[in-house]
């Protein structure tokens, strides 16, 4: 793991829920629609994190796991 | 026929070819551009003359660069030539960016109250060129522009450089103490000295037309937009820009892809329906065209002995964000007093050192900026197509994604904080050594005035606050603001100079209107060392 500190379980009791939602978001859609849903979640995601080592952590971490 | 119809300025025989002398100058200018035209007035103020070599005999042909920025109307305004261009320049106000056929969003460009510049004006290069020649007139005994003069080839020594000059009437030899090649992206005289000049070129072609149209396409005829589209309806898959130029001259920008072929392009019978179909009905007469692609590269090194690069010959970038022309002037603004220096005795080369290190940094900026802007107008992939679109689509309903939009981020000075004439802060108050000062309005017996106005062209030691004291440091000159109303000098009116630059803090200026230091006013004896340290002279010892 390239950064420790990154991956600790925040979901926690609604783990379940949020995947439910996330495959739910993309029922049923193209997968260019699918692919651009997943863009949008990206962007509005890194805003919300907000912090840039974070981020850089977290794309690190998504590039080579 | 075009709308601007130039000046063509007369080939004046000159002495040497008269006399059959070689002539000796302090400074030879290669090229009477934007850039080579400001370097010879920003010397002639500093008592410096030069000579200016064009190859041709008119200012620019096309509008060519059209957005100046408040930094470089600022130095313009040094220069003595700022209210002319304002006078004719164009002011927007309102920006508006579209993704297909509907408009994201829009925003006001408001100006700042405090700063006598706006953040930029649209205005033709052949007017900034022709207010340019027309103040370097004004110092007859400094400064000669000789026209259709064409610098061949060059013999460069240690303590000189000899040109060969070739003209209508003849060829001759100048010799200069400093040459500077102000001579453009393609530079002949970077070329004969075999530099280097690499960095990445995009082969998507971009064609712009000026069309003449008495109607405005804007909703409000005195409110001046600029219009930006991603994908335009009108233009399959591509980019585009419209904005105005005085004299009801419009610009448009089309982005045609990598496949364009420059001369098809460029007939009336395909420009002529894409710019209907972007300003609707309303009457135009084409007025320029050009189709263009562009490399952003820069030279490893601005300074090589007595030949030294300034503007376009030295960096390019990308257009969008108007950092080709602006840049160049901030490479004059910071090397005009520098040479000056080195020229009059006052300092040594290591002087003109600093300006490769401080224009190198805000190259590698305008480069990377620009880029930025072109590789989010151009997605390279598909992935990259999408991200780029839902950050538009998200722009209408997320504040956050309109500040990801990138159509080109506008020139702003570059922070010099950190390079070598810049003394480390010793306050977490005031502004960061390295900025680029901003201006505010003051007031002195009823008159107003600019902060900016005040400073430049000399060192300057500026304190703010309520209290006077004498400050006594051999060659600058001292600047109070007052912040206190009851007081005769100059006073600090609308309080934007305390809000900005702090009180009982002592900064020292550069002539070309950056933060060299930064101190506490009990700090005196640091004064002293950082005005060394800004001249390069002992930079060890100013070190500390």
């Amino acid at each position: 793991m390239t950064h420790p500190e990154i991956g600790a379980d925040n979901l926690q009791e609604h783990r379940d829920d949020f995947f439910e939602l996330l495959l739910k978001a993309h029922e049923n859609l193209s997968d260019d629609d699918s692919t651009a849903l997943n863009a949008r979640l990206v962007l509005l995601l890194a805003n919300e994190v907000g912090d840039f080592d974070t981020l850089k952590k977290v794309l690190e971490g998504a590039v080579a796991p | 026929m075009p709308h601007y119809q130039g000046i063509r300025y007369p080939f004046i025989t000159p002495p040497e070819l008269n006399q059959a002398v070689s002539g000796r100058y302090p400074v030879a200018i290669i090229g009477a551009g934007p850039i080579g035209l400001s370097m010879a007035i920003d010397l002639a103020l500093q008592g410096i003359r030069s000579v200016v070599l064009d190859d041709n005999n008119v200012v620019s042909v096309g509008s060519r660069a059209i957005c100046w920025a408040k930094r470089t109307l600022e130095i313009f305004d040094r220069l003595g030539v700022a209210d002319r261009m304002l006078d004719k320049g164009v002011t927007w106000k309102v920006g508006r960016l579209f993704h297909g056929k509907s408009e994201v969003y829009n925003f006001d460009l408001l100006p700042n109250a405090g700063h006598k510049m706006p953040a930029f004006i649209n205005l033709q290069q052949y007017y900034v060129e022709q207010y340019l020649v027309d103040r370097a007139a004004e110092f007859p005994d400094l400064i000669e522009v000789r026209w259709l003069s064409q610098v061949v080839s060059e013999d460069i020594g240690p303590d000189h450089v000899t040109l060969q000059v070739e003209t209508p009437e003849g060829t001759y030899d100048l010799t200069a103490d400093y040459a500077l090649a102000c001579d453009g992206a393609k530079s002949a005289i970077r070329d004969r000295m075999g530099l280097a000049f690499e960095g990445q070129h995009f082969e998507e072609r971009f064609l712009i037309a000026d069309v003449e149209m008495a109607e405005s396409p804007f909703d409000e005829e005195e409110t001046h937009e600029r219009w930006f589209w991603f994908e335009p309806p009108f233009h399959k898959g591509q980019s585009s820009l419209l904005h105005k130029q005085p004299d009801n001259i419009y610009r448009i920008d089309l982005q045609l892809g990598p496949d364009a072929d420059p001369v098809e392009e460029s007939k009336p019978e395909n420009v002529i329906p894409r710019i209907k179909a972007a300003v609707g009905d309303r009457p135009f007469e084409l007025d320029w065209v050009s189709v263009y692609s562009f490399t952003c590269a820069k030279l490893d090194q601005f300074v090589h002995g007595r030949v030294i690069f300034v503007g376009d010959s030295a960096h390019t970038v990308s257009p969008f964000g108007a950092r080709g022309g602006n840049g160049g002037i901030q490479d004059v603004d910071n090397l005009g007093w520098k040479l000056a220096a080195v020229l009059k005795g006052k300092a040594g080369p290591a002087l003109l050192d600093s300006y490769h290190e401080e224009r190198s940094v805000g190259a590698q900026e305008n480069i990377k900026n620009s880029s930025r802007a072109t590789n989010f107008m151009t997605p390279k992939s598909k992935m990259e197509r999408v991200f780029r679109n839902e950050i538009l689509k998200l722009a209408k309903d997320f504040p956050f994604a309109r500040t990801l939009v990138n159509s080109g981020r506008l020139s702003v000075p570059c922070s010099l904080a950190g390079l070598s004439l810049q003394s480390a802060p010793t306050s977490i108050r005031g502004l960061s050594p390295g900025t680029a000062c901003p201006d505010a309005a003051l007031e002195q017996a009823g008159e107003k005035s600019w902060l900016l106005n005040h400073l430049g062209g000399e060192f300057v030691l500026l304190t703010v606050g309520a209290s006077t004291r004498e400050i006594d440091l051999a060659d600058v000159r001292h600047l109070h603001i007052t912040t206190d109303a009851a007081d005769a000098g100059l006073y600090d009116c609308e309080g934007n100079v305390e809000q900005q630059y702090g009180c009982e803090l002592a900064y020292l200026i550069r002539p070309d209107q950056h933060i060299a230091a930064c101190f506490e006013l009990r700090e005196a004896g640091k004064f002293l060392p950082a005005l060394r340290r800004a001249q390069a002279r002992e930079p060890q010892e100013a070190a500390q």
